[in-house]
């Protein structure tokens, strides 16, 4: 079939602001997106910049706006976007450096401010093993363990659009991954920091997250979790 | 400007060897990772199935059978103390992963959950073993996110976004490395005293193939320029069970929670080909056995691909055939949710790419180009070797899949890629740390950055009568179609040939047309692009010489395996055209060759 596929350009180097180009190219139903920037790049416009890895939605290298919603490219087949016209736009809300490329680092700093790893000031376990750990409280923190750091969430939110200070969804989605695990004692830092300025209370519950996200993680939900837990004190 | 950085180590990569590298150097030296995606991207993040060690939290279970099963997997050509020392490991880097926080799939007493994986047995009985420890099918996200984790927490040092170019030498030392950073398009020069090799693997070479972009042999590509053999490049492992046409993994862990692969006539042919094991023997076995069916025309609707089932009714069914049971002895019978809860991602790869819901409808399937047994010489502590006679290059270290130690031999088992980065990436990091502390800071050479800069001229001043993509997909399908799963003489002649003529072509025509400096994807690119090429003719003449079948090196005009002429190891040497080959002995300790059945 035919489409035409259009991507917001910009060149630092050359370009004073952003433009579109577009191309008619002859595509098949279940090509990804991902193939089609390839096509471009490798065939009309060896200068078109974008990141990708693994081609199958388990990097988050190349999480973009297509069609007006953030999405992997990697992840959407032209068939799941019913149209004859296909728009690519770098995300939402990150400083543009090349075409669809964006800056990562205040992204990834969010993620680090809260603390993203296990907290356990305990001894290991006197004979050595794991630590025992139940099917149900594993099941607890499932949903968090899927992220994949693309930041299709963060850069969704109109909260973080209006306040970059703001932590966004994917920090506090690796927040809850850590605070509702059972083997974890850093609960009470990790809600501190989410219950600064900075934190949970900038969601306005608009689901933006939950749609964009490409692991399909009950983002807002988890975000309320972790609201509740800050105001009761508890993690059930 | 050109930069300079100082650091005692050094390391190239950041997907788990080099994240495990870097937790263990920074214990006691000044240490960097640089990577060319940011870390979290890496491609151990798309592993599914698990990491084996014999922790026998289901069953009984023992280090030394995963060792047995990881010779018997090599097919004999892997080094004997090398996999007994990886195995031993294998139970302590796993509690030391869960210690760091992974969170691994549980059993119901609370212990970390293990499956059945191809060519892991017991020993006594010859039937599959629990060994496989798992985070549902996200094992390789879960250990990545993890170390990746511990890397914040220990103020890692990362260079994201540099794509390391060149390897300095001094003296006979590591002197450093030169980098590109991508988003200004400027050279670095990072001195070090030792330096770890993690780039990964190569699988871009071939059409279908269930890697990453970002697997173009880069480490593997630039230690060659630099005079550093490569090990045993003709053994590349194909998966059996790619998705058809994308070559996407789907994972082993299917046939270990019971799924089947069928053929046109509904057939559960491997039973024909390994009678004990059936779809859980050893990857190389079966994806011969599927190219096999294929070739007989009983693929699906004639074509070239196999149906994997994992259905309920179909676990059910065979399971009842096979006497399967649960750890507590009742018979094996699963729910499609159960399904479902063990292989989320898969179920949702078959959703996007195929519209299939693995639960009601088998999934098409084809072998894909997965795993790069060979790579850059080591010994256990990671050191790299650079002869036959396992001389040491001081300061230099490879660690994970770019890496030949070689504990995967002739055929890697599923599972033990995730072991080999985590012990040997340990392993590397502490040596290299040890080495720092006692070893000089070279000086640098005066012309440190020119080997570099002619390499990225060459890109720009090409003809431009040729185009990369066009290149790489020339590349892919001779490679796929004369260096996959059955090879022969005339096939592999033909591939060397072809490979050289593309090699001349990407010299001579290829111009990148983007002049500018940030975020040239193109010149990167096309830079990966002689990486690849680098390397599929290394494997292809490797593979020519190999007149013998041995795992995953399957060859019609010699299909045995011929010990008196090829038990050892291949070095290969790259210069300008010209490839030099030597051999090296196969350590054997304990478990003597003998016939490989499943």
């Amino acid at each position: 079939m035919k489409i035409t596929f259009k991507v917001l350009r910009f060149h630092p180097e050359r370009d004073e602001k952003p433009h579109f180009d577009s191309w008619d190219l002859e595509v098949e139903p279940t090509d990804r997106v991902l193939d089609l920037l390839e096509q471009v790049r490798g065939f009309y416009d060896g200068s078109l910049a974008f990141r990708r890895s693994c081609a199958h939605g388990v990097c988050g290298s190349d999480a973009m706006r297509i069609n007006g919603r953030n999405r992997l490219a990697c992840k959407v087949l032209v068939r799941d976007l019913d149209s004859n016209t296909i728009t690519v736009e770098p995300l939402l809300g990150l400083r543009v450096l090349k075409d669809l490329i964006v800056d990562m680092d205040p992204f990834f700093k969010a993620y680090r401010s809260v603390k993203p790893y296990l907290i356990h000031t305990s001894p290991p376990v006197a004979d050595g093993r794991e630590r025992l750990q139940s099917p149900e409280q594993r099941e607890r923190f499932d949903d968090t363990t899927k992220c994949i750091l693309c930041a299709a969430c963060t850069t969704s939110c109109p909260a973080y659009w209006s306040n970059g200070d703001y932590v966004g969804p994917a920090a506090i989605v690796n927040a809850h991954r850590f605070i509702f695990d059972s083997r974890d004692q850093g609960a009470a830092e990790r809600l501190r920091i989410l219950n600064e300025q900075t934190g949970v209370w900038r969601c306005r519950t608009v689901f933006n997250c939950t749609e964009a996200c490409p692991r399909d993680i009950k983002i807002t939900q988890a975000i309320a979790e972790v609201k509740r837990a800050i105001l009761t004190g508890k993690l059930d | 400007m050109t930069q300079t950085h100082i650091f005692d180590v050094i390391i190239v990569g950041g997907g788990g060897a080099g994240l495990m590298a870097a937790l263990n150097a920074s214990k006691s030296a000044k240490t960097a990772v640089i990577s060319k995606l940011y870390p979290s991207r890496s491609h151990t993040g798309a592993a599914q199935g698990g990491i084996g060690a014999a922790l026998g939290n289901l069953e009984e279970d023992q280090p030394e059978w995963h060792t047995y099963d990881t010779v018997k997997g090599s097919d004999w050509l892997g080094d004997q103390d090398a996999i007994e020392f990886m195995c031993a490991e294998a139970v302590q880097a796993v509690y030391d992963l869960e210690q760091m926080g992974l969170p691994f799939s549980r059993t119901p007493d609370g212990r970390i959950a293990q499956r059945p994986f191809g060519g892991h047995t017991n020993n006594l009985t010859g039937k599959p073993v629990r060994r496989s420890c798992y985070a549902a099918d996200r094992t390789g996200h879960m250990i990545l996110q993890t170390l990746y984790q511990q890397c914040i927490k220990n103020e890692t040092q990362f260079f994201d976004e540099f794509e390391v170019l060149d390897l300095i030498l001094a003296e006979g030392a590591v002197a450093g490395v030169v980098a590109l950073e991508m988003a200004t398009g400027e050279l670095h020069i990072f001195r070090a005293r030792a330096i770890i090799f993690a780039t990964g693997g190569y699988g871009r070479v071939w059409e279908i193939t269930s890697n990453a972009y970002a697997y173009t042999g880069d480490g593997v590509a630039v230690t060659l320029r630099r005079g550093i053999p490569a090990q045993d490049m003709e053994f590349f492992q194909f998966h059996p069970t790619g998705i058809h046409k994308l070559g996407i993994l789907i994972t082993e862990a299917v046939r270990g929670e019971g799924g089947i692969l069928i053929n046109d006539q509904g057939e559960r042919f491997m039973q024909r080909y390994a009678p004990h094991v059936r779809d859980l023997a050893s990857r190389d076995v079966v994806s011969r056995a599927m190219y096999l069916e294929m070739r007989e025309g009983r693929g699906i609707k004639g074509g070239r691909y196999l149906y994997l089932d994992v259905r309920p009714e179909t676990v059910n069914r065979c399971a009842e055939e096979d006497g399967r049971t649960r750890p507590d002895g009742q018979p094996y019978r699963v729910t499609g949710e159960e399904i479902l809860s063990k292989i989320p991602d898969i179920a949702d790869f078959c959703r996007t790419y195929l519209g299939v819901d693995p639960i009601t409808q088998p999934m098409p399937v084809q072998p894909t180009a997965h795993y790069a047994m060979g790579g850059i010489p080591t010994d256990l502590y990671g050191r790299v070797i650079v002869d036959a006679e396992k001389r040491v290059l001081p300061g230099l270290y490879a660690a994970g899949e770019c890496a030949c130690v070689s504990v995967h031999g002739a055929n890697r088992l599923g599972t033990n890629s995730l072991v080999d980065l985590v012990v040997f990436g340990k392993h590397a990091g502490l040596d290299a740390a040890r080495y720092a502390t006692e070893a000089a800071l070279p000086e640098l050479p005066a012309d440190a950055l020119e080997f570099s800069r002619q390499q990225l001229d060459q890109l720009r001043n090409g003809d431009g009568s040729e185009q990369v993509a066009a290149l790489t997909h020339e590349m892919q399908a001779v490679m796929f179609e004369d260096v996959g799963v059955f090879r022969t003489r005339q096939g592999l002649e033909s591939a060397v040939e072809k490979i050289r003529q593309l090699r001349q072509r990407y010299a001579q025509g290829v111009r990148v047309k983007d002049t500018g400096k940030v975020f040239n994807t193109e010149l990167v690119n096309a830079w990966e692009l002689g990486n690849l090429l680098d390397l599929a003719l290394v494997t292809a003449v490797s593979a020519r010489e190999r007149s013998e079948s041995r795992g995953a090196h399957a060859r019609e005009d010699f299909p045995e395996r011929d010990d008196a002429r090829w038990m050892k190891h291949t070095l290969a040497w790259l210069k300008d055209d010209e490839i030099r080959l030597d051999y090296k002995p196969v350590t054997i300790t304990r478990f003597p060759p003998k016939e490989r059945v499943y």
